[in-house]
């Protein structure tokens, strides 16, 4: 039998992809309405843009000096923000992780929590907490706390759930109390894959400490904030080029961590 | 016989540990931990005071400025840009992904640098150019959306190229096919599932960032909220959070929802 089969006249005509091309299409075109998208302002101001690019690409660079002490408080925020987060996490992780414990409420509620602390941006809670703590460093270590807090136990309760459930049921059986289990039977078997997620979560701690100070969070961006308001792009320049630096670096020494972790 | 361990085997663990240990005394050390105002207990219990009385009549008064409007144009600007984004990042992808085998690698590792530094610009610093270009409001935030986008999606889409299977892009080629029938039979069809579900994931993340462009003028619900923790007007500031904790919880569902559907 060498008949091609037969196409429908939805599949012949692609109607299911037109159709959620149109839908796409026409919630695309209602965005730039709403949002007053104009290309030719864009196009006329784009010389704008272009100047203050170019004014970028002559930093000043007798500025390093002083985005060194900076840039320091940066790592120690991402640092003690990272620590701070995932030992809060482990006991939550725990508790929503669906081997450990079997009763629906506790676990429903743990990850509801889990999930509405992740909805939040990390510029919002930094907002937040500059407003609590006061302008400074440690309104930094708060948010980034928080938000690797947020997670870091997704990740760990994750990787609780796919562990070997032998050595726990060898430890119920012999008569462990629920903590005996945990610390003898769960938690060996997923320490590296939380030294792992922890070094991760530290990347995008670093990444994310670098702008926190445009709000007063402390860190490097406190300079971009700063060299923004007195429209000294050169400045900006310099501080941009050091965060790259340093979240390349972190990055690459954290990866090489990670890997001999495996 | 017992084997006997050499000195790494034997204190590994203790070393890291104790590296781990002076990295944390030393960035403590760091940290003023004087730092926190007197008035911190007495603004937490404000706030808290604030987040169970929320500011129901903000919801919606019907003159544009209330917080279904904003949350409505928060949307907008998230998806005009990641829209706009997925489209300008297409040739990014194919100029960074690594297709062919063998040799250097000079057009794709340029490539893979361009969307690194993409990536690492904050976006904050780019919503602020473009604040200088088109004035503040919302199309500003819709370009530093689109535009700081194409560093994670162009990274992703070259990634989704690099995976692809490329035997039907050779059987068409033994079957006399052109480069343009490989790009439209084999290529696209199959990066196209993977392009969209990326996008989606791309779309959650800009809800997020889109929500606090308006701290710096970029449109959005960013601005009311940055203005209510100024003022220190808690309820509002109480409203606002919820509202945006509704939103992306309802997206990160509906968008969860799509790519199951994809896969």
């Amino acid at each position: 039998m060498n008949t091609i089969p037969k196409k429908s006249f939805a599949q012949k005509w692609h109607i299911k992809a037109l159709v959620w091309t149109a839908i796409v299409l026409a919630l695309f075109i209602a965005s730039c309405a709403m949002t007053g998208v104009d290309v030719g302002a864009f196009l006329t101001g784009f010389n704008q843009f272009m100047q203050i690019f170019y004014e970028m690409l002559k930093p000043d660079w007798s500025y390093v000096p002083f985005t060194i002490k900076p840039i320091i408080q940066t790592i120690q925020m991402a640092l003690i923000g990272t620590l701070v987060g995932s030992i809060i996490a482990v006991p939550f992780a725990v508790l929503a992780a669906r081997n450990i414990v079997t009763n629906t409420v506790i676990r429903g509620t743990i990850r509801f929590i889990l999930n509405l602390v992740r909805t939040l941006p990390d510029l919002m809670l930094a907002a937040v907490f500059v407003a609590v703590v006061g302008i400074g460093p440690m309104a930094g270590v708060l948010t980034l706390a928080i938000f690797s807090f947020g997670m870091i136990s997704k990740l760990f309760y994750e990787a609780i759930e796919t562990i070997d459930m032998g050595p726990i049921e060898a430890l119920t059986a012999a008569g462990a109390t629920k903590t005996q289990v945990v610390w003898f039977a769960v938690l060996p078997q997923v320490y590296n894959h939380f030294l792992s997620y922890f070094l991760y979560t530290f990347e995008i701690n670093v990444r994310a400490s670098t702008i926190l100070g445009y709000l007063g969070a402390g860190g490097i961006g406190e300079l971009l904030q700063r060299s923004l308001g007195q429209f000294r792009y050169d400045r900006t320049a310099i501080v941009v080029i050091g965060t790259f630096i340093v979240v390349v670096v972190v990055d690459t020494l954290s990866n090489q961590l990670r890997e001999r972790l495996q | 016989m017992t084997i006997k361990k050499t000195f790494w085997q034997k204190y590994e663990a203790w070393i890291w540990a104790l590296i781990f240990v002076i990295i944390y005394v030393w960035a403590f050390s760091g940290i003023p931990v004087t730092g926190i105002q007197a008035v911190a207990g007495e603004v937490t219990k404000s706030i808290l005071h604030g987040l169970f009385h929320p500011d129901f009549s903000y919801v919606y008064t019907g003159d544009g400025e209330d917080l279904i409007s904003l949350l409505l144009q928060t949307l907008a600007i998230a998806f005009a840009g990641t829209i706009a984004s997925a489209l300008l990042s297409i040739p990014f992808a194919f100029w960074a992904a690594r297709t062919k085998k063998g040799g250097t690698h000079l057009g794709s590792s340029s490539g893979k640098l361009f969307l690194t530094i993409v990536r690492t610009f904050p976006e904050i610093v780019m919503a602020i150019m473009f604040i200088k270009a088109v004035g503040p409001g919302p199309f500003a935030g819709v370009l530093a959306v689109s535009f700081h986008s194409i560093g994670m999606l162009g990274k992703l889409f070259a990634e989704a190229v690099e995976e692809i299977d490329r035997r039907p892009a050779e059987a068409i080629i033994a079957a006399g096919g052109t480069q343009f029938d490989v790009l439209i039979h084999a290529t696209i069809p199959a990066v196209i599932p993977e392009f969209i579900s990326l996008t989606l994931y791309r779309f959650e993340i800009a809800v997020r960032s889109a929500s606090i462009l308006g701290l710096v003028g970029a449109g959005g619900i960013g601005a009311p909220l940055i203005f209510a923790i100024g003022t220190r007007w808690w309820p509002r500031v109480a409203i606002i959070l919820l509202g945006i904790i509704v939103m992306v919880t309802v997206i990160d569902f509906i968008s969860g929802y799509l790519r199951k559907k994809l896969v």
